[in-house]
């Protein structure tokens, strides 16, 4: 196994290099620069501009400057947007935020979508699994956008219990961790009744059925291991889903996260932060589904770590 | 109950999970506290603020929400009245010479800074120097390019400060001598490239040529403005408490103000629902009816100093014809689009490029009805729009400038037969596309930086950075050059109707309607000025 995730972790190596590498070039081939604005500045203060921030030079120079800085000082460079910040700064104060964000918004999409996903297997095609399941497709179709607003209108507005923006006191956290978490738990009951229901038709659960177990031991023993399997697959890219999409959330309650300065850097041209925010991105969702293929294996005996 | 592999697997994932939170536990950058926080029911204003500030530094910002802050810390030679007119500020007051080119600034002597410092004239003349150092790359630099020698010293022609027009005769007399007569001076004072920053801490943070030094961070900000920064929570609020050392602190009312950090108008105008904004910086299109109908306490408009208009490439064909532009300019029901699209926000037809003022009103307007659209349009070839090749609108993304540019789009269309296409491009890619004239027609705005019409006219001179029509025009540049070099303030206004006049008739720019702000504001908030630049003294608002 180590050999294993030595091997994926060594691959991961040139995967960076060439997600950096395309980044760098692509935003700086895409038209308008960080100093575009709507008032125009001098020819000359705009080369001052870009001479402070090392623009003038050529193209491979600034590369290889880059690439430089990173691997010898793990330096992300300076925002040309945020003047008195660098990337490094802006990355270690956004990302817990967004993390915490994505942790609550997680263990409320587990919790939900787990045992609905779970009841509606057990009570297949009755009312209850029909609630379930039109309330998982509902989830699934309604966009965050429409999703948080509303949530603000009742619980915000109309009953005054949660925050309507802001991430100061845990009543700010309630609205979006829920709005963000109810998309992804509709996914998961999904997926999880699918697999459960796979799983009840199967011989052995058949065969402890016949044996007399009770039903409780059967579904949490027998069944859910299997039943999980699915879920965990699309845990991966969930998880990477929920930290980087996070930029409607954020935008509509006002959280200081990373998910904004991730999208608003590319409108801004801010090369250096699409580029660590890229970075980060990167890591994270490699290192994720290396997680998630480790677990695999460890949830189904027939797979091997190959 | 769980096989050992299916605990561990749980185990693993509550790992992660714990990690998570973990990770999470406050370990935002300490908001250092340089002054005591405000007191439970204190009076604090509580403000929507646009977009995250750049940054604090007036020498390197170029928003109007970092005005908004920046006039709360510092202050500079001018403010605001109660009123919104010019009141003395650093300066206590100031002689003009007779040719109108020097001014002599008397700073007051109990202007302090936050440390306790006293704010002296060097520290205008240095704070002058810092943002016109080239290395420093000052966006805003050109501000101070009225002074004689500032854009040669910012380009590098100049070594010498000395010889720039800025010059403390003593610790409380500011001299500064400009390269031409320039009637707007005061005016144009009060935006913050000219406000001073404290010089020793600027130096301490090694942030004298430097942007983005730790001299802007809470804790290390010395100010000389009516408050003081206590705390920056990044993409959330700035708090500032009211100044001890402030020269006029006893006219302040507020204990403190709260700048928000908000990018989408719908969440500022919820939050303001739910009571947790004062002041609602920019209502939503949608939401105006609602608010006017139901809280006419609240709702506010108040014209705003700039106009909406469309740009057009005056170097290609067909629209290098002026005659084509003003048969399009022709065409354009304002009226209906205020009625229609802006919902009636109080927005004028504009008729003429600069928003109507006390101190100037265009005589020149677009004249012409349909007809006479039609007729020029017809004597430049192209009879009820035959064979003319379609226009194309650019418009950068947000849905408000679709919906004019769809409206213009019919109207041209029904009313001259006129094909036009419309193009959305992404914000950066619509600069772009403006500055290397890759467009036809494209929408565009201009708020006024003073409150003269010179801001606006000064545009059109050719090869000027915003002009980015290609249109030139001799005449035009020749009377702009004049209008500074004029006497009296009637000659000058003069020049200005005959530039309205020559841009009337050649229309490289077709004005669409003038702007107003719409915003709301709770019922308790007192003395909140309004002046059609959108700025304030914070001193004089208060709180109920």
């Amino acid at each position: 196994m180590f050999r294993f995730i030595a091997r994926r972790l060594l691959e991961t190596i040139p995967v960076l290099f060439i997600i950096v590498t395309a980044t760098f070039f692509m935003v700086r081939f895409v038209p308008g620069g960080p100093f575009d604005s709507e008032k125009a500045t001098t020819p000359e203060i705009r080369a001052n501009l870009e001479a402070y921030y090392g623009l003038n030079l050529p193209l491979h120079r600034q590369y290889t400057n880059y690439l430089k800085a990173i691997v010898l000082h793990g330096d992300l460079g300076r925002s040309t947007k945020y003047a008195s910040r660098t990337v490094n700064e802006i990355i270690a104060d956004k990302l817990p935020t967004s993390l915490e964000l994505g942790g609550l918004s997680l263990a409320i999409a587990l919790v939900l979508g787990l045992s609905a996903g779970v009841i509606a297997a057990v009570r297949r095609n009755t009312k209850v699994d029909y609630i379930v399941s039109s309330f998982a497709m509902t989830g699934i179709c309604v966009p965050t956008f429409v999703l948080g607003p509303l949530l603000v209108l009742i619980f915000a507005i109309h009953l005054g219990w949660f925050s309507a923006s802001g991430w100061y006191v845990w009543q700010d956290r309630v609205l979006p961790s829920l709005t963000l978490g109810i998309v992804y738990a509709a996914g998961i009951a999904r997926l999880t009744r699918g697999g459960m229901l796979e799983v009840l038709n199967q011989d052995y659960i058949r065969t402890a059925r016949a044996k007399g177990a009770s039903e409780a031991r059967i579904i949490f023993r027998h069944a859910l291991r299997g039943g999980l399997l699915p879920v965990v697959s699309y845990l991966g890219p969930a998880i990477a889903g929920i930290l980087t999409g996070s930029f409607v959330i954020e935008t509509i309650f006002q959280i200081p996260g990373l998910g904004r300065e991730f999208v608003n850097s590319a409108f801004n041209r801010d090369y250096t932060l699409v580029l660590g925010t890229v970075i980060l991105y990167a890591v994270l969702i490699i290192s994720l589904n290396l997680v998630v293929d480790v677990v695999q294996v460890w949830l189904n005996p027939k797979l091997k770590f190959e | 109950m769980f096989t050992p592999l299916l605990r561990r697997a749980v185990l693993l994932a509550t790992a992660t999970l714990l990690t998570f939170f973990a990770g999470c536990s406050k370990k935002d950058s300490p908001p250092t506290v340089a002054d005591s926080a405000p007191a439970p029911g204190a009076k604090i204003l509580r403000v929507g603020n646009g977009a995250e500030p750049q940054d604090i530094d007036p020498h390197v910002v170029t928003g109007v929400g970092e005005h908004k802050i920046i006039t709360a810390l510092l202050e500079g030679l001018v403010t605001y009245s109660p009123d919104g007119d010019i009141a003395p500020g650093v300066a206590e007051r100031w002689d003009i010479s007779e040719d109108n080119l020097t001014y002599t600034f008397h700073l007051r002597e109990n202007a302090r800074w936050s440390n306790g410092d006293p704010v002296t004239a060097q520290d205008f003349v240095r704070s002058f120097q810092r943002i016109l150092t080239p290395s420093l790359g000052a966006e805003y630099a050109y501000k101070l390019f009225h002074l004689v020698g500032a854009e040669e010293f910012n380009t590098g022609k100049l070594t010498d400060f000395t010889q720039v027009g800025a010059k403390a005769l003593d610790d409380h007399t500011l001299r500064l001598t400009l390269k031409h007569r320039t009637p707007f001076l005061l005016d144009s004072l009060q935006h913050y490239a000219w406000f001073p920053v404290h010089i020793p801490t600027v130096e301490k943070f090694d942030g004298l040529t430097r942007k983005g030094s730790a001299w802007t961070r809470a804790g290390n900000y010395v100010g000389n403005g009516p408050f003081n920064l206590v705390e920056w929570k990044t993409n959330q609020k700035i708090t500032v408490t009211r100044s001890h050392t402030y020269w006029d602190h006893a006219a302040v009312k507020l204990d403190g103000i709260e700048f928000f950090a908000i990018d989408s108008a719908d969440t500022e105008e919820r939050m303001f629902r739910t009571g947790a904004l004062d002041y609602c910086y920019s209502l939503p299109l949608g939401k105006i009816a609602t608010y006017r109908r139901e809280h006419p306490d609240m709702y506010h408009q108040d014209p705003y100093y700039g106009v909406y208009y469309y740009r057009i490439n005056t170097t290609r064909k067909p629209l290098d014809d002026k005659r084509v532009r003003r048969a399009l300019a022709l065409a354009i029901d304002r009226d209906s689009i205020i009625k229609n699209i802006l919902r009636d926000g109080g927005q004028t037809p504009a008729l003429n490029f600069t928003p109507p003022s006390p101190k100037f009103t265009s005589a020149a307007r677009m004249a012409g009805d349909l007809d006479e659209a039609k007729r020029l349009l017809a004597e430049a070839g192209y009879p009820d729009g035959k064979g003319m090749p379609p226009v194309e609108i650019l418009f950068n993304t947000l849905d408000s400038h679709r919906v004019i540019a769809e409206a213009i789009q019919q109207m041209w269309r029904t009313r001259l037969g006129v094909d036009a296409t419309i193009t959305n491009q992404e914000w950066k890619v619509y600069l772009d596309s403006q500055q290397t004239l890759n467009y036809q027609v494209a929408r565009a705005g201009w708020i006024g930086d003073y409150d003269d019409p010179h801001t606006f006219l000064d545009l059109w001179v050719t090869g000027g950075g915003n002009n980015q029509t290609g249109w030139s025009h001799a005449d035009y540049d020749r009377l702009l050059r004049g209008a500074l070099e004029t006497k009296t303030e009637k000659e000058r206004m003069a020049v200005y109707q005959k530039l309205e006049a020559i841009l009337a008739d050649e229309m490289p720019v077709i004005p669409i309607y003038f702007y107003t702000r719409v915003y709301a504001i709770s019922p308790k908030v007192k003395n909140w000025i309004s002046n059609p630049l959108d700025s304030r003294a914070w001193k004089w608002v208060d709180l109920k």
